[in-house]
């Protein structure tokens, strides 16, 4: 017997091992360092994610990355190298963004910081899974720490309910996950994608493995938080604290998005025509119930969360665009655009914050623009940006997605994406009034360094994604799964 | 008695759908988990089920996979009932309303 | 054997025995009232799982089943239901509000599944025998067969699972811990 990889496969494993070691070596730090030292422990975990994202860099440039590594389990092709940069960049973002938060707040840093680490692992494995069962561990891993991290606040009741409510559903679909799992591996014994793909190219259709692939594909849309399976995401958007909120919204999402593309563009493929239909009415139902929900809400985390749901919608349109290159090229923009302008936006509600919860309604935006003119400024362009208007990022990724969609054949699901775009403006709206039309508190709005750098790169993101899109699309052309 | 793939798999199929069940009836958060498991327990099921007749060991490390990560989500499950009970003296999952909208 | 039987004879008798035990005792697990009941309903279902395990040449999955489900889970429930006072656990009301509409409805929303899968002809495959004990051509135990793939084929999937085991106990003491003092 002989083993299936090779001493160089780890090389391309460097990014996962570092994040891993510093999360162990944070754990460490905080015992030994305490509550005092919190700033360096997040300065430590936001160098160990830069270090990471560097030795991304590196992997990219390895010629061995060509073929899947580690007997097949994991593979490093440009669309994995794409959403670990991705996963790293909204990593950056949490950190950055939970220093004064998590700082001001009585829990332990060190154990929040390494506990996103470790999530932050799981992301970047779940990028690169080839084969469903290592895809499963490591969705299972960024899971798991993303329950912990949405009750960190475990005196606040909110935050032990969202993380209760989390728990109860993420359990919950990934047993409908594996389940389906289990059904898609009796059809064939292989747990490859692309074993698996040459395996259903020669099968027939069969009762089985549609019920397989519809399992996985409804404990995968729980993950995106498309409808129906979208009922946690307000509960567990307000309640989480402020930065975990934020991250929830960009990266697990992000993840959760490039295996949802990988398994069902490189092993099912063959069956569009049928999970197509799906998530078309998915899609559909996704995008006027997010749109139309965020319109009757007064928080703004809640608004947000229906704001991401409706998001996830225009997303599931790239999905469906698969058979022209017009589907990943839109989902990878839009991932991107919607990284810096959703987080963005959240970065700006834990700036409102001053303590706790406050800070979360709308009409704690009254008179933003005479408190902080660039605060408001930036925050309408997150919000131009989320409801899609040029020159910003999120117009370039939505006018993709959309064009995806007409290019796959479903014209009604765009012209209904572009009704409910305009619908989006109404509730965005709302945000931009209160801060520019009305009076509200004189109180001087502080920041902190962090806060002010992860506002600014969002910002900076976000307009020129907008402004200047060729360079980005030249580089995500490049990363399109290879069939 | 013969018994086939197929009524490993309705077998299966039952013991999920008591613990699909189970989890939308019941209010008591510690019987939720316990349907969580059971739910798990039938994927095991089928995965030793194909297992043996596709000849094949996959199957069973999955399954191995799934119980490491049944118990790790049943460590979680616990810590959050106890941390749910300090808050409100109960485990009915009915009373986590501090949110509406 | 062809035609996906997987079990004859007595062996079939015994399956048939514990799948219906097993899944009696599931249905108990979610109507008794006391989490005490429900969590020995559910170690009784674990341990006839574990059987039907090792009756398809599943030997150490069975074993695994036993330790970590009804040694380690187990226990660990009923501590947890012995911590929160189990007076309060058993309360007036078990269920959620429609549970009787659910109870009726989802039988109906869940039979053409069971259809699926009770009619489902799934392709003949060919069975070789001994194929759990096989390394290579050796003839070794099932345990040392399935250390193989463990360690051959997903030795990193088996890696992060051991990351996410730290993670869970992580977790479980942030969460579980009662002081929120801050550490010094």
């Amino acid at each position: 017997m002989t083993f299936a990889f090779h001493a160089s496969d780890w090389l391309l494993l460097a990014p996962e091992l570092f994040l891993t070691a510093m999360g162990l070596l944070l754990l460490g730090l905080s015992v030994a360092l305490g509550k005092t030292k919190e700033d360096f422990l997040a300065f430590l975990a936001t160098v160990s994610v830069g270090i990471t994202g560097a030795l991304v860099a590196f992997v990219a440039t390895r010629p061995e990355r060509a073929t899947p590594i580690l007997g097949g389990a994991f593979v490093v092709d440009n669309f994995a190298l794409f959403f670990k940069a991705l996963v790293l960049l909204s990593l950056a973002l949490t950190v950055l963004a939970s220093a004064r938060y998590v700082g001001a707040a009585p829990y332990p840093g060190g154990e929040y910081y390494a506990l996103l680490l470790f999530s932050g692992v799981g992301m970047l494995f779940m990028a690169s899974g080839n084969n469903l069962i290592s895809i499963y561990v490591a969705l299972e891993l960024m899971a798991l720490s993303s329950y912990v991290l949405a009750g960190y606040f475990k005196a606040e009741p909110k935050s032990t309910e969202a993380a209760l409510k989390y728990f109860i559903l993420g359990a919950f679909s990934s047993g409908v996950l594996l389940y389906g799992l289990s059904l898609v591996y009796g059809a064939g014994g292989v747990m490859g994608l692309p074993e698996l793909a040459k395996l259903l190219a020669s099968a027939s259709r069969s009762n089985l493995l549609m019920l397989g692939i519809l399992l996985i594909l409804a404990g995968l849309l729980f993950k995106i938080a498309a409808v129906p399976f979208h009922v946690w995401t307000p509960d567990v958007y307000e309640g989480s604290p402020t930065p975990v909120t934020a991250f929830f919204s960009v990266g697990p999402k992000v993840a959760a998005y490039a295996i949802l593309a990988r398994i069902f563009y490189v092993a099912f493929a063959k069956f569009h025509a049928d999970w197509g239909f799906v998530v078309a009415l998915v899609s559909a139902a996704t995008m006027v119930l997010g749109n139309v929900a965020a319109l009757l809400q007064s928080n703004v985390k809640r608004m947000l969360a229906y704001s991401s749901i409706a998001n996830a919608g225009y997303a599931l349109l790239g999905v469906l665009g698969f058979r022209t290159e017009w589907g990943l090229w839109g989902i990878l923009i839009y991932l991107l655009a919607y990284t810096f302008m959703n987080f963005g936006a959240f970065t700006l509600i834990i700036l409102l914050e001053s303590k706790g919860y406050a800070g979360e309604s709308v009409s704690d935006f009254n008179g933003l623009a005479k408190r902080s003119m660039p605060a408001a400024v930036v925050m309408l362009l997150f919000l131009l940006s989320l409801a899609g208007i040029p020159p910003t990022a999120g117009f370039i990724g939505k006018y993709y997605l959309f064009t995806a969609a007409m290019k796959a054949g479903y014209a009604w699901l765009a012209i209904l994406a572009v009704v409910m775009s305009a619908v989006s403006l109404f509730y965005y709206f709302r945000i931009a009034a209160a801060m520019f039309f009305t009076e509200g508190s004189p109180a001087k709005l502080k920041s902190s360094y962090a806060l002010s750098a992860v506002i600014a790169v969002c910002a900076v993101g976000t307009l020129v994604i907008g402004v200047v899109p060729q360079p980005f699309l030249e580089v995500l052309k490049s990363c399109v799964l290879g069939r | 008695m013969t018994i086939t793939i197929n009524h490993y798999l309705i077998v299966s199929f039952l013991l999920f759908s008591i613990g699909f069940l189970g989890v939308l009836v019941r209010r008591n958060f510690l019987t939720i988990l316990m349907s969580i498991e059971l739910m798990l327990n039938a994927v095991n099921l089928n995965l030793i089920a194909f297992s043996r007749r596709l000849s094949d060991l996959t199957g069973q490390v999955f399954s191995i996979f799934v119980i490491t990560i049944a118990a790790g989500e049943a460590a979680i499950g616990l810590a959050l009932t106890i941390s749910f009970f300090r808050q409100k003296k109960t485990l009915d999952v009915e009373e986590a309303h501090t949110m509406q909208g | 054997m062809s035609d996906g039987v997987l079990l004859t004879g007595g062996a079939g008798v015994l399956f048939a025995v514990l799948a219906a035990v097993a899944l009696a005792s599931a249905i108990a697990v979610v109507v008794a009232r006391s989490p005490v009941h429900s969590a020995l309903f559910l170690l009784l279902s674990f341990v006839l799982v574990a059987a039907i395990f090792i009756l398809q040449q599943a030997e150490f999955v069975g074993a695994v089943q036993m330790l970590v489900y009804a040694g380690g889970i187990m226990v660990l429930f009923l501590f947890v239901v012995m911590l929160v006072n189990p007076g309060v656990t058993r309360s007036e009301k078990s269920f959620q509000h429609q549970w009787d509409v659910a109870v009726v409805l989802l039988p109906i929303f869940l039979l053409p599944f069971l259809y699926i899968l009770g009619t489902e002809k799934l392709p003949d495959v060919p069975v070789k025998a001994e194929a759990f004990r096989m390394v290579g051509t050796r003839v070794v135990g099932n345990t040392e067969a399935v250390s193989w793939v463990l360690f051959r084929d997903y030795l990193v999937p088996f890696e992060v699972a051991s990351v996410f085991l730290l993670v869970a106990m992580i977790g479980a003491v942030v969460l579980g811990k009662r002081s929120l003092e801050k550490m010094d």
